[in-house]
């Protein structure tokens, strides 16, 4: 079954579990400015956000790729960067339209989410559930479920019943 | 080993930066941040120099934990002779910046001299600069945000910087980080601006490693996070309801002090409280809290996010505060609020709101307003002295217009900026300044909790909540439940929590994870990062040695056991309400045995068995 990272900004928190969690598995460090996964903050709105790449199945990144560095990775469907290939010239950060594939200044070629291989990282370190893996068939499940909750309830409470 | 074992030594007066390698005995001795720190200014300044005077140094520091994955591991603090209390200062702070620094790669920057022109620290890594800061100069913090971040087109930038009240000589200015966290107390921001520091913005990019034992560091960080998870304190009070959790438990039992200090419970306090922060306001049905919020790293995330109603009196015609910003804290909406007499949750939002935009302390500012009030009341202060403002005691106006004044250091606002020791002296009423070692009580009375009355009087730092927060035994039964109103074996509770403070503040990580873990939890996150030799016992002992090193500073600044001491209201006068009707601080009768416990004399000084068992004397 392919899983998909599930995003729910209401629960974040602002606390940057998730890109430590991702350096540390990636670079070896906790360093949040080499995460693959980014919190922001809107702090006139109170919002905190994190964003990271959503695994698009026909991946801007890789069809710019003039190496063919970008492939998919079956088990998961995560695309990922082979570094041998990868020659750091930057044109899938251009193509890509999220922002979420960046060059690393230290390794001299691009970063982003692997999904860990299966385990994300940013998932299991989250505190509040504002990151999750789920079955990527039922990315809307939860919203669902809290509308359905809602709908019953507005159900059970119409005038006519009162 | 989770240092990274180099400091940054900025001297301001010629402008020449230096780098060096942590001492590799005193990191051993100390752990880091509060302790270390304290280590290094202690060997590098006299204790009996004037706080603001070229010859006071400052000290920012990180703990070993800083920047790592360990819950809550982003704090850093900030220590030199405090102006407001002649002793030494030690005020943590959470936010992003303190993770930034050690990710840039140093543990600690030491700033010493006075830079002819204002400046700022700017660092990016190993690239460290001193820049002029004329333009921002005068301005607040908030303000020097904007312009640091504009300047340098950066918006991942860390922060920290000092307000118009710290340039202006007001006592008990703080140092901002992050718009809205705070090394608060003692007036740590009066210091810096003396040296013409305006700010520190910090960019970070190496990452935080170095572990000993990555895998064992990794195993008890996610232990320790699922005890937080946990436990109904850190789990869910506090991200519910932060700090704020507090107002009305602290009311019910009768510690709340109310109208400075003369009473010990609030009809307002449930205006005021984290619950009522949550409820609908009346005028426009939205709650005051939009959020709870995290430090760095921090998994239990109390920080408040609030927002005032725009049609609220203090904020009419003023856009700019109709946004979210950092709310209020217990210890803040009770200076603010109930110490005031004033339960307008959205008044105390505002005076919060500036106290962060120009950094300074809205406890030491609440309870000094609240000495006004007194002073006021009792006819020791005039309407042509206080510039025409009524202070009396419910009056949310009188607040709101203190703060703009001590914001601008105008009117009045000059005498405010004092801190209520030198207020209440100026006005001839130095008995209704509800201070130790010149510093304002935080929000436990100490008729109502015996044991905190005896840790504010013996607190390094004069009264202060965070030295040894017995409230947790006391009233939380955390680790477990002492009576409150009780003296008995409080001696020995309040040395215990003091310590094992020291050591916690120490490591990087925040106080408040005690509510959840020991000792038990902290150490193994230690060891997988420094080494086997941080246990339980070995963190006790450094505690104890910070603790008496900081001591033996303040008896060489020329404090003497006479200021080990609580105001004569709280020993005189009986709490009027609440459970502990009838009862005075019962803090003389604990002292002896206080000291006996910490191996001093009876004159308060570390006996040379003491010294030279914690290490302290050769």
């Amino acid at each position: 079954m392919e899983k998909s990272l599930v995003i729910n900004p209401d629960n974040c928190t602002g606390c940057l579990q998730c890109e430590m969690a991702c350096s540390y598995e990636n670079e070896g460090v906790f360093n949040p400015s080499k995460s693959r996964i980014k919190v922001f903050t809107f702090h006139q709105e109170g919002r905190f956000v994190p964003y990271t790449c959503t695994q698009c199945a026909d991946a801007w990144c890789q069809q710019a790729c003039p190496v063919d560095a970008i492939s998919l990775n079956l088990v998961t469907g995560a695309k990922e960067v082979n570094e041998s290939s990868c020659v750091g010239c930057k044109v899938c950060t251009i193509s890509c339209p999220f922002g979420t594939i960046n060059y690393n200044q230290s390794s001299g070629k691009v970063i982003k989410c692997d999904l860990c291989g299966g385990d994300p990282k940013c998932a299991s370190a989250c505190p509040t559930q504002a990151i999750s893996y789920v079955d990527a068939d039922q990315t809307g499940l939860d919203k669902m479920r809290k509308w359905a909750t809602e709908t019953d309830h507005a159900s059970t409470n119409t005038p006519a019943n009162a | 080993m989770s240092w990274t074992g180099k400091l940054l030594r900025i001297n301001l007066t010629s402008g020449e930066i230096t780098t060096e390698a942590l001492n590799d005995q005193w990191k051993k001795d100390y752990l880091g941040s509060r302790g270390l720190a304290t280590k290094y200014l202690s060997e590098e300044i006299d204790p009996a120099c004037d706080p603001l005077s070229i010859e006071n140094k400052m000290i920012m520091a990180t703990g070993p934990l800083t920047g790592t994955m360990a819950a809550t591991g982003g704090r850093y603090v900030v220590v030199t002779k405090g102006p407001l209390t002649n002793c030494i200062a030690c005020s943590n702070s959470g936010g992003f910046i303190g993770a930034e620094m050690k990710s840039a790669g140093w543990d600690m920057i030491i700033f010493e001299g006075k830079s002819p022109e204002p400046v700022y620290l700017y660092i990016e890594n190993d690239k460290v600069e001193l820049l002029p800061a004329d333009e921002i100069w005068g301005t607040s913090v908030w303000n020097t945000d904007e312009w640091l971040h504009n300047k340098h087109q950066d918006p991942l930038l860390r922060i920290a910087a000092v307000g118009r009240p710290a340039e202006n000589g007001c006592l008990y200015a703080g140092i901002v980080n992050d718009l809205h966290r705070a090394a608060g107390r003692s007036g740590v921001g009066t210091v810096m601006a003396s040296k013409n520091l305006k700010a520190v913005a910090i960019r970070g990019t190496l990452g935080v490693g170095n572990l000993t034992d990555p895998e064992a560091f990794m195993k008890a960080v996610n232990e320790g996070k699922a005890v937080l998870a946990d436990n109904p304190v850190t789990g869910q009070g506090l991200p519910a309801y932060g700090t704020q959790v507090l107002m009305n438990v602290i009311n019910e039992i009768g510690a709340l002090p109310t109208n400075n200090m003369k009473d010990v419970q609030f009809d307002g306090a449930h205006a005021i409280s984290g619950e009522a922060m949550s409820e609908p306001r009346k005028s426009d049905g939205r709650p005051n809290l939009t959020t709870n919020a995290a430090c760095f790293g921090c998994t239990i995330a109390c920080g408040r996010i609030s927002t005032i109603d725009q049609g609220h009196f203090s904020v009419k015609n003023k856009a700019k505060y109709w946004g979210n910003s950092g709310g209020l804290e217990y210890e803040a909406a009770w200076a603010l609020g109930a110490d005031n007499g004033v339960d307008d949750l959205d008044a105390l939002t505002y005076v919060n709101f500036i106290c962060n935009e120009d950094g300074f302390d809205p406890i030491t500012f609440g309870a000094t307003v609240a000495a006004a009030m007194e002073m006021f009341e009792a006819g020791d202060l005039t309407l042509e002295q206080t510039g025409g403002i009524e202070f009396k005691f419910g009056s949310a106006e009188a607040l709101t217009q203190s703060v703009e004044l001590v914001a601008l250091g105008e009117g009045f606002g000059q005498d405010l900026a004092l801190g209520s020791k030198r207020l209440c002296e100026k006005y001839g009423r130095p008995e209704l300044s509800m201070t130790v070692k010149g510093q304002e009580f935080p929000a436990y009375d100490p008729r109502g909790i015996q044991g905190i009355g005896l840790n504010y009087a013996t607190s390094n730092r004069g009264a202060c909540h965070v030295r040894g927060y017995t409230v947790a035994s006391e009233v939380l039964g955390i680790p477990e439940k002492t009576d409150p109103l009780t003296a008995d074996g409080k001696p020995g509770l309040v040395k215990a929590f003091q310590d094992i403070t020291a050591s916690v503040d120490s490591s990087g990580l925040c106080l408040f994870t005690t509510f959840a873990w020991s000792l038990e939890n902290i150490a193994p996150q230690l060891q997988g990062a420094c080494g086997n030799e941080w246990t339980v016992d070995y963190l006790l002992e450094v505690g104890e040695r910070i603790w008496n090193m900081e001591r033996e500073f303040n008896l060489k600044a020329g404090i003497t056991s006479a200021d080990d001491t609580l105001p004569p209201r709280l020993r005189e006068e009986a709490a009027k309400t609440g459970p502990a009707k009838g009862m005075v601080s019962q803090v003389e009768a604990m002292m002896p045995e206080y000291y006996q416990l910490r191996g001093w004399s009876e004159d308060g000084k570390p006996t040379d068995a003491t010294l030279i068992r914690l290490g302290l004397k050769g």
